[in-house]
């Protein structure tokens, strides 16, 4: 069975088998990821108790995200008497044409980018691009990551995945740089790029780490500063944020900052954590002129309608349940072909994009749990890869699985041809070396790494039969009572 | 947005009919004495800061030593003028951006004959700006929890003067030093009451990346190094 509907799975398996299998990969993503737990670990241990600020997050976030349409409401409200501008978004594509649109009708060339995976999610540097616009993207990790003309390897450390010597040959292909070893050095090869993309571009976009209800602002957290420079130094700035990155007052803040750090790379706070409501304001010196913010739906408002699951729309993407994935560690982030890799991607893109087409990210977990002990904002990830699994089985299924059902039923109820069939069974043992190995071998995902067993020699009715008649021998040669 | 107007209603709308049937709460956080969660208490969850001043003090100190903040105390305005001339003359600068304001304009007049100033005003050149070696600013508020300096663009002269020159010395009073972010929120609000500036920005650290193998490198885009002069109260 080849269908369309296949090929993410088919995609997923084979780039799961062969980044499980290189070993060299792993590695990198292994160190890359070394220190993470013992940082994460320190860090959270100086909080006077984390599970008790962890309730506290979700119970923010329940309240925030079971009453979405208020809070999203007030944030217009405010932001818009700033002189904010709001563009609700159904989709991608109406979320890309209005940037495009306003990119035409202010004239604008450059455009300067700071990370925003939901750029990701609607294909937004691919379509500016075809438009004719240059766009840099500006944090380091992804602009190594569109150098090299491949999406984000993880949500938060993009180019984990690579070590310097592939980053100083990628400089040196792309910007015809001098080989180096150096992190330093290579990070300063960016820098003096970027900082031109600053002042030159006329439009900056940023995603957002939460939209502030009560005060109108949407909140910016990087380590680098080049996301306060790509808000900062364009006439425009454009923000695309999910629906549900709300949070009801500034104050929540002062629990989410800190949880966002610790859970994501181990810090106290991270670098930069901005807030932004609206544009320049009377009397201030610099600034956009114009700030706009897209709300992108693209069908979180189909996960909202899903109780059971609707906390997985609390996550604040701090990249935790990645990190500390045996799966993520093994397949790596490309593997699972989503916007969103690891635990929280497995159970979101499903809703996204359709249970039928993604159902076999569920599979990807060995339900261990430690995403959902590790998150900070306490969503059960990995009963949700369950229940996905749950809802996968209760879908109707693709055609060639209902056949072989119905096949079996039919043969389950005919107890002769059953019998039949099972005489057959080693006659499939004796032909299978034939196309072991082949693409027309029938169980090839069970050989690739396995033994199949030989049939038995006759069937478990026959050797009970034989077994019978032997013992009533026994008895009536009156060896036994 | 009145041409967006269909789709707002229908985004909304999705989002009311979703809401419908109430979600679970998994984690309640400690309940009020009325029965309802609350979510007042994560204050005391955080990390722990210490209740005098010393305490907030030296808990300021100890952060910024691990994130490479450069903090120094100073004795006076004076001093201040002597740190600054000092690292002009080690980092060979020949220009500093600043703004007005009590802390800094006093400061102008002592800069050194060779540093000359660029003083941010209503339509600056990005060009000239990026080309400084230093930015001078004061800023809002320092916290102790974290070891973040907040400035916000009122109080430090616009969005990009403390994060485009490489290096970025804030001038600050001791008294500014406040124990967490809940803190700090609650003294903007105080101080901006409904009329906020467009960016609040808690700085912490130097600018910094760690996307080259986890590898921590300073300077990542903005202040390879940030210098905090501090005042007395």
């Amino acid at each position: 069975m080849s269908t369309i509907a296949d090929l993410p799975r088919q995609q997923f398996q084979s780039d799961a088998n062969r980044t499980a299998n290189d070993a060299p990969r792993r590695a990198a993503v292994r160190r890359a990821l070394s220190n993470y737990q013992t940082a994460r670990d320190r860090t959270g241990a100086t909080f006077t108790d984390w599970k008790s600020a962890r309730a506290s997050a979700a119970t923010i976030k329940h309240e925030a995200v079971n009453h979405l349409d208020r809070y999203l409401e007030e944030f217009e409200q405010k932001f818009t008497a700033r002189g904010g501008k709001v563009f609700w978004a159904t989709d991608s594509k109406q979320a890309r044409d209005y940037i495009l649109n306003l990119a035409k009708e202010k004239g604008v060339r450059s455009i300067v980018k700071s990370k925003a995976m939901t750029g990701e999610e609607i294909h937004l540097n691919e379509a500016l691009i075809k438009e004719g616009y240059a766009v840099v993207e500006s944090d380091l990790g992804e602009y190594i990551q569109q150098l090299k003309g491949e999406p984000p390897y993880h949500f938060v450390f993009p180019c984990m995945h690579l070590r310097r010597d592939e980053i100083s040959d990628l400089f040196h292909r792309e910007l015809g740089t001098a080989k180096t070893d150096s992190p330093e050095e290579l990070t300063m090869i960016a820098r003096n790029v970027l900082r031109r993309a600053y002042v030159d571009a006329d439009m900056g976009i940023s995603g957002g780490n939460f939209i502030v209800a009560d005060t109108g602002m949407i909140s910016i957290t990087e380590n680098e500063g080049n996301a306060r420079l790509t808000v900062g130094l364009p006439k425009i700035h454009v923000a695309l944020i999910g629906i549900e990155k709300v949070v009801p007052c500034l104050a929540d803040l002062a629990l989410f900052l800190p949880m966002l750090a610790t859970a994501g790379t181990g810090q106290h706070l991270t670098g930069y954590n901005s807030m932004y409501g609206g544009p320049r304001q009377p009397g201030e010196i610099d600034g956009p002129e114009e700030f706009h913010v897209v709300f992108l739906d693209n069908h979180r408002t189909r996960l909202l309608a899903d109780p059971e699951q609707r906390d997985a729309l609390h996550c604040i993407r701090c990249g935790a349940c990645l990190n500390v994935c045996p799966i993520f560690k093994n397949i790596g982030g490309h593997t699972y072909g989503t916007t969103y890799q690891g635990p929280i991607g497995s159970v979101i893109t499903p809703h996204f994009r359709g249970l039928e087409d993604w159902k076999h990210l569920s599979g990807a977990s060995s339900l261990c749990g430690a995403c959902t002990e590790t998150c900070p904002v306490g969503i059960d990830i990995h009963h949700h890869l369950l229940h996905n699994r749950r809802n996968a089985a209760a879908q109707k299924p693709a055609a060639g699985e209902q056949l072989l059902w119905k096949a079996f039923s039919f043969l389950m109820k005919r107890p002769a041809l059953y019998r039949l069939a099972t005489k057959f069974a080693p006659l499939g043992g004796l032909l299978h070396p034939l196309v072991e190995g082949t693409a027309m071998d029938p169980v090839a995902s069970w050989t690739a790494t396995r033994e199949f067993p030989a049939a038995p020699q006759g069937s478990f009715r026959e050797r009970f039969r034989a077994h019978k008649a032997a013992k009533a021998e026994l008895v009536k040669k009156g060896g036994v009572q | 947005m009145n041409q967006n107007r269909g789709d707002r209603e229908a985004i909304l709308g999705r989002v009311r009919e979703a809401l419908r049937e109430e979600a679970p709460l998994k984690h309640p956080a400690e309940r009020s004495a009325g029965g309802e969660p609350t979510t007042a208490h994560f204050r005391e969850w955080l990390p722990p800061v210490g209740a005098s001043i010393d305490e907030r003090f030296a808990l300021f100190a100890k952060l910024s030593e691990s994130l490479r903040t450069e903090l120094h105390l100073c004795a006076d305005m004076a001093e201040v003028s002597a740190f600054i001339k000092k690292l002009a003359e080690e980092g060979n600068w020949k220009t500093i951006a600043l703004h007005t304001g009590e802390l800094i304009s006093p400061l102008i007049l002592e800069l050194p004959p060779q540093l000359s100033p660029l003083l941010l005003q209503s339509g600056y050149d990005k060009d000239e700006l990026e080309a400084c070696d230093a930015g001078l600013t004061e800023c809002d508020l320092l916290v102790a929890q974290t070891g973040s300096v907040c400035v916000t663009s009122k109080s430090a002269g616009g969005r990009v003067l403390s994060v485009l020159p490489p290096h970025h010395i804030v001038v600050a009073r001791k008294s500014q030093l406040v124990t967490d972010l809940t803190e700090a929120y609650a003294s903007l609000a105080t101080k901006y009451r409904d009329a906020y500036p467009s960016m609040i920005s808690f700085i912490t650290g130097p600018s910094r990346t760690g996307d080259i193998e986890r590898i921590l490198v300073l300077g990542a885009h903005g202040p390879k190094r940030l210098t905090v002069l501090l005042l007395p109260s």
